[in-house]
């Protein structure tokens, strides 16, 4: 048998799964998609003594619209109906554009959103783009429920503000308002691979072309994904050309202190973060469909 | 105690009922308890894709499943596509096309092609290998295995 013994229970509603995590805290691991928890348990580099999957609790899964335009996501909706759904594509089209490059289809289909943000791969797709759509985060225990910003949210490597009592329930993806573009780069070795490093971008522009707002996430280049504060302050106001996409990637670089592992050294994802920065500009510039090339 | 489940499932269309330790994985209940050894056993965290199986439909590695979580599932695993003596148009154009040697990935791969074809009626080859990507193969290099998958779709097209 491949993980250490556990105790397992599979609630049907929130509320009980939140009395278990209360119950068994730090003892406790939540199942969702397993992608990531089961083959740490299978290598039992992880032993949680009491496994709480939440796979059939009801209304963890779904993608709505909220009444304020944005959109609402639940927890255990998997990635592949994110990767398929026109909502997504309409509403948050960055998601869209990123989701096809977590692992493989077989991992999509069964890994889900709560559990990419729970468990904070700083070289995740999802909690990079979160952080670049200013996304919410719905979080619940058994003393009730409270909301946390993306900015707040990712901690460090492989650590986010949730408790461990705490159940990531929903996030909220505001509605972007206006003339945005988007830009997602990154660079692995093969197919479906985590990636080295990578970008998210989005550009607001008003009919001139100039930046009016920049948001730009660099990925894989340190603990969690990071908001680029600097190369966004340099692009609003400008037409976002040449000079200012490479301006922009040497901020980027000169901003970052990667680390060196076996996949890549710190060298190289601090030269290539600015590379993966300036291609989701240029990215996020192309015309996009129905639009005249000029 | 928790430790031991009750399921109920269906694979390849026949049901089954069985007590299970909550900690088995999918892909052990199915070759130890089940006695279906046709879907292999590689890495166990979700990498090599040889465990790969259809749960209602959709690929996914059994070894990152427990077998409680398939309670009330419709699985489909490699011994699930012949009918009878008539093997899956996949499993002739592999064997027609070579695209095995050692057999240990080909459950995983047909399993996967499976899916991929089904939602992909007429793909490039550059779809097939990404399509692919998470099965890893040691011996063919892949290109007949692409082969194959395409010949099955110009046939069906
Ligand atoms: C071969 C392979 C390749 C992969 N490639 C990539 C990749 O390129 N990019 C990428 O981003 N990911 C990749 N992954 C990981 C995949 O995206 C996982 O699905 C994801 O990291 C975890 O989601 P899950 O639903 O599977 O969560 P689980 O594995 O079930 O859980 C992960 C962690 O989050 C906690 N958790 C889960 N849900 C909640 C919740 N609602 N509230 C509180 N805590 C919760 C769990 O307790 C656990 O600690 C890959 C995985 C595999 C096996």
């Amino acid at each position: 048998m491949k993980p250490a013994r556990f105790d397992y229970y599979s609630p049907d509603s929130p509320n009980e799964a939140l009395e278990l995590l209360g119950q068994y805290g730090d003892d406790a691991k939540i199942l969702a998609g397993g992608q990531s928890l089961m083959p740490m348990m299978n290598m039992r580099l992880v032993r949680p003594k009491v496994v709480i999957d939440i796979n059939r609790i009801a209304g963890l899964s779904h993608i709505s619209p909220r009444p304020d335009g944005g959109l609402a996501v639940g927890a255990m909706t998997r990635q592949r109906e994110l990767e398929r759904s026109a909502l997504v594509l309409e509403t948050a089209p960055l998601l869209s554009l990123a989701i096809p490059y977590i692992g493989h289809f077989q991992i999509r289909n069964r890994g889900t959103v709560g559990g990419s943000l729970a468990h904070s791969d700083p070289a995740a797709e999802i909690p990079a783009v979160c952080l670049t759509l200013d996304t919410e985060f719905e979080l619940a225990s058994s003393a009730g429920e409270r909301t946390v910003k993306a900015e707040d949210f990712f901690l460090n490597h492989l650590t986010t503000a949730l408790e461990p009592a705490e159940l990531l329930t929903q996030i909220r993806i505001p509605q972007t308002v206006g003339n945005w573009r988007w830009g997602f780069q990154e660079v692995c070795r093969r197919d479906g691979d985590f990636a080295l490093v990578g970008a998210a971008t989005m550009l607001r522009l008003d009919d001139r072309g100039i930046c009016l707002e920049s948001r730009i996430t660099a990925f894989g280049a340190g603990g969690t994904p990071m908001r680029m504060n600097a190369a966004e302050n340099h692009l609003s106001g400008s037409s976002v050309n040449a000079d200012d996409r490479s301006e922009a990637a040497r901020l980027v670089s000169d901003a970052l202190d990667p680390i060196s592992d076996i996949h890549a050294s710190a060298k190289y994802r601090q030269d290539v973060a600015g590379v993966m920065v300036r291609r989701a500009l240029e990215q996020a510039l192309l015309p996009m469909e129905g639009e005249d090339a000029a | 105690m928790t430790t031991e489940r009750k399921i109920r499932l269906t694979v390849n269309g026949k049901a089954y009922e069985s007590l299970v330790p909550v900690r088995m994985t999918l892909v052990d209940f199915l070759r130890g308890e089940l006695d279906l050894t046709g879907t292999h056993v590689g890495c166990e965290h979700g990498v090599c894709g040889a465990c790969t199986i259809l749960v209602d439909g959709s690929a996914m590695r059994s070894c990152l499943m427990l077998a409680v979580q398939a309670d009330g599932a419709n699985l489909m695993t490699v011994e699930g596509l012949a009918e009878g003596p008539e093997l899956h148009p996949l499993q002739r154009a592999f064997q027609r096309n070579h695209a095995l040697q050692c057999g240990f990935c080909t459950p995983g791969l047909l399993m996967t092609a499976y899916e991929f074809l089904r939602d992909t009626s007429s793909p490039t080859e550059e779809q097939v290998r990404e399509g692919i990507s998470g099965n890893i193969c040691r011996c063919t290099g892949y290109a007949p295995i692409v082969q194959a998958i395409l010949d099955v779709s110009q046939e069906a097209g």
